[in-house]
């Protein structure tokens, strides 16, 4: 699975569409994992994940940096998020299942916020952009 | 023990009955065939799938998807016996149509997608929740007769 020229067209346009929401929408995107997919909750034992949680707000913005640092490497994601690759194989090895649903609730959160935006076309770009990035977290696993 | 609870139910119905799921339908299952390509191997009768374009104005495309989804909603009226309404499509599913039940998530998750597209913030994480459980127990109980 390879990302076209179209779709890293699409996914750069979308994601500088959101600009400075992006923390926001990270973190909406972590609430709908938790509230949908309570399984999710095993790897935040030790975070307050009430709504309006400022440990999941400051999660959230963390997660949307590294989407935002990957778009703008979306050539060389490999060696972009090489730190985070390492991070998440050795240290925090969240079983590979879970970066399908919190991709889900990322397309959901931008579904809901920029309809306009979401046509078909970037609903795929998008879907292939995040089972790229997860790929590569989670390339060091084994 | 319910399927779901009051409250989810509520949830649920109450979205449901704004839902117009002819359209809806339509572009559910539009948006699985560009989305996810190989879905397409199902529909080769379709004519037109070259393009998302072709795909979401593809008029076979748009009729199927009424019919899928009308049959889901008929079954959220038997929410709590999924498995009994799915029985006869389950069967027909695996014996005649031979589709590898994955497929049902995949188009599930591309509901839940269209209907976030639709419904913006209403469609909020309690309702999501809500439906990602539907959607997963349709899924389910379409798979529950393969052999």
């Amino acid at each position: 699975m390879v990302l076209s020229a179209a779709d890293k067209s699409n996914v750069k346009a979308c994601w500088g569409k959101i600009g400075s929401h992006a923390g926001d929408y990270g973190t909406e995107a972590l609430e709908r994992t938790f509230c949908c997919f309570p399984t999710t909750k095993t790897y935040f034992p030790h975070f307050d994940l009430s709504h309006g949680s400022a440990q999941v707000k400051a999660h959230g913005q963390k997660v949307a940096d590294a989407l935002t640092q990957a778009v703008a490497h979306i050539d060389d994601l490999p060696n972009a998020l090489s730190a985070l690759s390492d991070l998440h194989a050795y240290k925090l090895r969240v079983d590979p299942v879970n970066f399908k649903l919190l991709s889900h609730c990322l397309l959901v959160t931008l579904a809901c916020h920029h309809p306009a935006e979401f046509t078909p076309a970037v609903h795929a770009s998008l879907d292939k952009f995040f089972s790229a990035v997860s790929t590569v977290l989670t390339s060091k696993y084994r | 023990m319910s399927f779901l609870s009051a409250e989810e139910k509520g949830l649920v119905n109450g979205l449901w009955g704004k839902v117009n799921v002819d359209e809806v339908g339509g572009e559910a299952l539009g948006r699985l065939l560009v989305v996810y390509p190989w879905t397409q191997r199902f529909f080769q009768s379709f004519g037109d799938l070259s393009s998302a374009d072709a795909i979401m104005g593809n008029s076979k495309v748009k009729a199927h998807g009424k019919k899928v989804l009308n049959s889901f909603s008929d079954g959220l009226k038997n929410i709590d016996d999924l498995k009994g309404a799915f029985a006869k499509l389950s069967e027909l599913h695996c014996d005649k149509l031979h589709v590898d039940p994955e497929n049902f998530r995949l188009l599930g998750n591309v509901l839940v997608c269209v209907l976030a597209h639709h419904f913006g913030h209403e469609f909020n994480p309690q309702v999501q929740a809500a439906f990602q459980k539907v959607v997963a127990g349709v899924a389910n109980a379409l798979a529950h007769k393969y052999h």
